[in-house]
């Protein structure tokens, strides 16, 4: 039983072994494995933002993680095959350079999120979980009938996109690329949280009128923690796509905004590592159980609902001894 | 030409709208008594048709099928809300989404489990099979006719089921406030029980009346569902006549909207890129009128405010 903080260091510890380890010992396929973890957890971290400590339950975050990955490998899919994206008004090709598509990826998803969130912040409760979510599906039935990409059928990009000095190609260079943009996110997310902006959105969570009585916009603070969330999500979505050079409506799908909200959810509400824990322990279980059964995710939700039901912190707060005001 | 195949489509949106009012009518209930939302309400569309194709394989009768989906639907709402839902009525609205979605992982799952993964396939009766003419010149598929008259029947079975019996009187009085009924003696778990079987068994007859046009497979009701959300939405969370309303607003626009876009498209742009933006834009069109309708009205058409 150890405190939060020292819970975070073994984390960040186990982040830089388990992958040494697999390289030493050949195993790549656990460097692939804990790559996704910290994919998806950069992922639930940028919607444990709006989620775990601003109280908007988004139920649309597919739509974010779905756009960086579409932006990555429509750019990447251009340059490939060496077709202008679009010749008007100007000319834009493509690129298989990290250093612009991250910038791209990271603006679009930026922006998707300012009209989702200008739209959907009107409305409160349940009318905001439905309607993120109806932005997402909308996203998601455009993809599955735009032919240009893959349709349905998914966008395959054949090498994974580059970096200046590196090889994109060996797994654990990649695997510490997206470990590096973990701690980015991480550190961006400390400092938000614990600023005046931060303070503010925390509030929100509790009683925005009381926010509101203060003379905070909260509107506007909400739109911006929103925009955020949404582009940290989007950079997953790139990582995302880059990992599997492949793209496919499915990461729009609403069933992966229930996956990241279960990340978040699985790991503990509104802690900062906690969606890295929830996406590790939703890996951990569906390799070991989709080993012995087909029929993982009927365990899966049996797991989840007891945990709703009866642990309710997540995962962490198993491991954390509690403090002695706490209860 | 051009008007029978409109009117032809009309009809198409009508049945699904009548359809999604199925889902849609239990989905607002559902909110509006006891404030949950309900993702796994798909699953009853689910649970409905597998057990509509149970029992059609077992007897051959259709009819006894559709009792089946309504009851099989039922009695899995009714278990599900005494173990799992009755807990989540005092939770906030993250837990009961997580709560529900890993339902919908549970119950997808085991009716996999129970069924195989292939799709199962429900036969249309035969004095419903073929077509009927309506007017002059326009013919119409028998069954889906069925459909919209089955929808509208429940409609106004409901309408009179809310408004005049004392039943009725109790749910609207549990959307108004809840601790008053119960505080009143009316024993409000059981009352909560009722509705969520209620609408349960209408998701689960819609999900037997499509079945039969489309496959019986697991996955089946999360489509529908989503669109159900997009209804009360439009309609106004807790509102049954915004429901109907939202049910054949969204079932017309989108029928009409996949087919006729493309066409008027072709008037200004070259037809291939018309049919593939049309077409785009055609499946993202309740959105899109989900999405004006809450910057006009946040609260949707007759929700309250």
């Amino acid at each position: 039983m150890i405190f939060e903080k020292v819970l975070n260091k073994w984390i960040l510890f186990f982040l830089f072994l388990i992958p040494v380890l697999g390289f030493i010992f050949e195993e790549y396929y656990y460097i692939t494995l804990t790559t996704k973890v910290v994919i998806l957890g950069i992922a639930g971290i940028g919607l444990n933002l709006a989620l775990g400590y601003c109280g908007l339950i988004s139920f649309g975050h597919a739509a974010f993680f779905g756009l960086g990955g579409y932006v990555t490998g429509i750019i990447s899919y251009h340059a490939m095959n060496s077709e202008l994206i679009f010749s008007w008004p100007f000319i834009v090709s493509g690129s298989s350079d990290m250093l612009v598509i991250w910038p791209i990826a990271i603006l679009s998803s930026a922006f998707l999120a300012l009209i989702i969130g200008l739209l959907s912040l009107r409305t409160t409760g349940v009318y905001f979980i439905m309607i993120t979510l109806a932005f997402a599906q909308m996203l998601y039935f455009f993809a599955i009938s735009w032919p240009s990409y893959g349709g349905e059928d998914g966008l395959s990009i054949y090498m994974r996109n580059s970096l200046p000095f590196v090889d994109t190609m060996d797994p654990l260079t990649f695997y510490f690329i997206c470990l590096f943009w973990l701690l980015v996110v991480i550190f961006i997310s400390a400092k938000l949280i614990n600023s005046s902006f931060g303070m503010a959105f925390q509030a929100i969570k509790q009683n925005e009128e009381r926010v509101k009585s203060v003379g905070i916009e909260t509107f506007k603070v909400k739109l911006l923690v929103f925009v955020i969330s949404g582009t940290i999500t989007g950079l997953a979505g790139s990582l995302y796509t880059d990992l599997n050079r492949f793209i496919s409506p499915s990461v729009l799908n609403w069933q992966m905004s229930g996956e990241i909200m279960v990340f978040v959810i699985l790991g503990g509400i509104a802690r900062l590592y906690g969606p890295l824990v929830g996406a590790a322990f939703f890996i951990v279980l569906e390799q070991t159980l989709g080993s012995y059964t087909e029929n993982w995710q009927f365990w899966l939700g049996l797991i989840l609902i007891l945990e709703i039901l009866y642990v309710r912190s997540g995962i962490l707060s198993l491991f954390e001894k509690k403090l002695k005001y706490e209860k | 030409m051009t008007s029978i195949l409109f009117f032809e489509q009309l009809l198409n949106g009508m049945q699904f709208g009548t359809m999604l009012f199925l889902m849609s009518a239990g989905l607002t209930l559902i909110f509006g008594v006891m404030g949950l939302i309900n993702l796994a309400h798909g699953s009853f569309y689910m649970i409905g048709a597998f057990s509509a194709a149970l029992i059609a394989s077992l007897t051959g009768s259709f009819w006894l099928a559709l009792l089946a989906s309504l009851s099989g639907a039922a009695i899995a709402g009714v278990l599900i809300e005494i173990i799992i839902i009755r807990r989540l009525y005092r939770r906030d609205h993250l837990d009961q989404v997580l709560a529900t979605f890993a339902l919908i992982l549970l119950l997808s799952e085991g009716v996999r489990w129970c069924f195989g993964a292939f799709p199962l396939y429900l036969d249309i009766p035969k004095n419903l099979n073929g077509t009927l003419p309506i007017l002059d010149d326009i013919i119409y598929s028998k069954y889906r006719l069925f459909i919209i008259f089955m929808g509208l029947l429940i409609a106004i079975g409901l309408y009179i089921l809310i408004a005049k019996t004392r039943l009725g009187i109790r749910i609207r009085a549990g959307q108004n406030d809840r601790q008053m009924i119960s505080a009143l003696g009316v024993d409000i778990s059981k009352l909560y029980t009722i509705v969520f079987a209620l609408g349960a068994s209408l998701a689960g007859l819609a999900g037997a009346m499509i079945g039969a046009i489309q496959s019986v497979e697991v996955g089946m009701g999360e489509p529908i569902l989503i669109l159900a959300f997009v209804v009360i939405v439009i309609g106004g969370i807790g509102s049954i006549k915004g429901a109907f309303i939202g049910s054949i607003l969204v079932g017309v626009t989108d029928t009409i909207g996949r087919i006729f876009l493309p066409e008027i498209l072709k008037a200004f742009m070259e037809p291939a890129s018309a049919t593939s933006v049309g077409s785009s834009i055609g499946s993202m069109l309740i959105y899109i009128l989900m999405a004006l309708i809450l910057i006009i009205k946040p609260s949707g058409l007759f929700g309250k405010t």
